[in-house]
């Protein structure tokens, strides 16, 4: 088993004429809490778009656990063990916080149309483990109480942690995080640095796209910059944080 | 007093099956946005393989309740089969396409159906043999059969079956979840090619169970039979609020009310001018109705909980 979860390799994407990314490659290794910085419209999000597979990229590809990743299959994703959560929170609203985790389990099961018509004791038995694990998930995220509430109910930071329990409902090799710490405040964000930390901890890859930098530099074990589509370095956050081009890209001098 | 009685309890039975046909537009609708014209001829193909499955199993010496049975499952199977079809072969290849394109494509599916049927079974109508003996009850002066108390009772049971499915089973969760974001709901891996094609194959299911209601009830079937039901079971749809399950059986049920009342009434309204078999105006005018006052139908304010 190879110490590298996933490569990107010379991964390029168009839209029109903006090159918003330009042949971007760099490789997660295993177990490592991994940022993906840059300004805004460096093209973070649609590099995440790419690897889960709502784009199709113009050009390279991903190389996931050994195996290419095949683009334009978002369950194929899934299924392979990549979950994300999404910048504007994206959960099933009308649905209960439970339900919501309830959903990320579907792809490690099995009992399909039949099943479900027929309710024989196999079914059963898979949907209370479903429900079980789900609960569960919601006790790890600490918002177990807010299980039978509907998920637009929930308050933002809540949200955002309901967004992160469903992931994990996927049992993700990979779990990626388009900037959870958006909109919160420093409590708020400790509470998640606590929990992205929890998440390595217990065995799972973490790629953190994000905005607050203090958050990033202190959390991760190697930071990728993005700018204008491109990648500008790869590396410890003390080296990072030092380098000329990310200085400059930032400050926009 | 007592014709009120008796409109409202074939209303009951006739919108029982309303709200069957209704369900399959409706969730159709609610994960894909798509109305599925042919899902009337859905029915009416259940109908016939049920009539052809009971009656050579009858001839065939087998007690026609048994029979019956066999023919149920039948048109069950071959309805679910046929649905799955429908969105493989017509819809599928036209996902992404303007909306009116598969539109158009289920119109022709509904026609394809239809000549297909006729092609089966002939033109003539057929005789549906009775599966249930021939029992009246009469309560305050309004007679109803054993058929009409089967059917209420087996909508009910299959529509309490459809509401468990859809709300506590995973295909179910996974179906509402399509429904308010097919692209996250894909993301966190839920196959939207599999939970589209549940959703025909388990509307088709209940069609099938109507198809077998609807024959049994009148006694009668022919191809063209699905045309008219899968109308007005949309306009029940509507009614309720399309894309939403609890819109469709309540739709279903209260238009099938709506048009026994109005057929009972009718002939007194109008001083006789205008008999019973103008009950099919009723529909029409709620489906006008509805579309001028309350385009969202009854349920219709949460367009985000489709499925």
């Amino acid at each position: 088993m190879s110490d590298i979860l996933l490569e990107a390799k010379a991964v390029a994407k168009h839209f029109g004429g903006v090159k918003a990314l330009q042949d971007v490659s760099l490789a997660i290794r295993r177990g490592e809490i991994y940022g993906l910085i840059g300004p805004n419209g460096a093209g973070k999000t649609t590099f995440f778009n790419c690897m889960t597979g709502l784009y199709i990229p113009d050009g390279g590809g991903f190389v996931f656990d050994g195996q290419p990743l095949k683009a334009d299959a978002p369950d194929r994703a899934a299924e392979r063990g990549i979950a994300r959560t999404f910048q504007n929170i994206r959960l099933f609203g009308n649905m209960t916080a439970l339900e919501n985790v309830m959903v990320g389990r579907h792809v490690r099961t099995k009992a399909g149309v039949f099943g479900a018509m027929l309710m024989n004791a196999a079914t059963r038995a898979e949907e209370a483990a479903i429900r079980q694990r789900a609960i569960d998930l919601l006790h790890y995220v600490d918002i177990a109480d807010r299980a039978d509430d509907l998920a637009k109910n929930l308050s933002y930071g809540d949200q955002r942690r309901l967004e992160i329990a469903r992931a994990l409902a996927t049992e993700p090799k990979l779990l990626c995080l388009d900037e959870p710490a958006a909109g919160m405040n420093a409590t708020e964000t400790e509470e998640l640095r606590v929990l992205i930390e929890g998440i390595r901890k217990d065995g799972t890859t973490v790629l953190l796209i994000e905005h607050d930098v203090k958050l990033v530099m202190g959390l991760c074990d190697r930071v990728a910059v993005l700018d204008y589509g491109a990648l500008v370095i790869e590396d410890v956050p003390a080296v990072v944080q030092k380098d000329q081009r990310v200085i400059e890209a930032y400050l926009g001098a | 007093m007592d014709i009120f009685l008796q409109q409202i309890i074939n209303g009951l039975v006739q919108g029982s099956i309303y709200a069957l046909v209704a369900l399959g537009y409706t969730m159709v609708y609610g994960i894909m946005g798509l109305i599925n014209f042919a899902h009337g001829e859905v029915v009416m193909i259940g109908a016939l393989v049920s009539i052809t499955v009971t009656s050579t199993l009858a001839a065939a010496g087998m007690p026609i309740g048994l029979a019956g049975l066999f023919g149920l499952v039948a048109a069950i199977l071959v309805c679910m089969a046929l649905g799955w079809s429908l969105e493989r072969i017509a819809y599928r290849p036209l996902r992404g396409s303007p909306r009116l394109t598969p539109l158009i494509t289920a119109i022709g599916m509904s026609i394809v159906l239809q000549n297909l049927a006729m092609i089966i079974w002939g033109r003539n109508y057929l005789t549906f043999p009775p599966l249930l003996p021939k029992v009246n009850f009469e309560v305050a002066g309004a007679h109803f059969t054993l058929v009409q108390v089967a059917i209420v009772l087996l909508s009910a049971a299959m529509m309490s079956g459809l509401v468990f499915l859809v709300y506590r089973t995973k295909l179910g969760m996974a179906m509402r979840a399509t429904a308010q974001n097919p692209a996250v709901a894909s993301l966190m891996g839920v196959n939207i090619n599999r939970v589209i094609a549940a959703a025909f194959v388990v509307g088709s299911a209940l069609a099938a169970v109507a198809g077998v209601m609807v024959g049994s009830y009148y006694e009668i079937a022919h191809y063209q039979m699905g045309f008219m039901l899968g109308l007005k079971a949309f306009t029940a749809a509507v009614l309720g609020g399309i894309g939403n399950l609890a819109g469709a059986m309540a739709g279903g049920v209260l238009l099938g009310v709506i048009e026994a009342l109005g057929a009972g009434y009718i002939g007194d309204l109008t001083g006789g001018f205008l008999g019973s078999h103008y009950q099919d105006i009723f529909a029409f005018v709620v489906l006008i109705g509805v579309l001028m006052f309350k385009p969202s139908g009854l349920f219709g304010e949460k367009t985000g909980d489709r499925a």
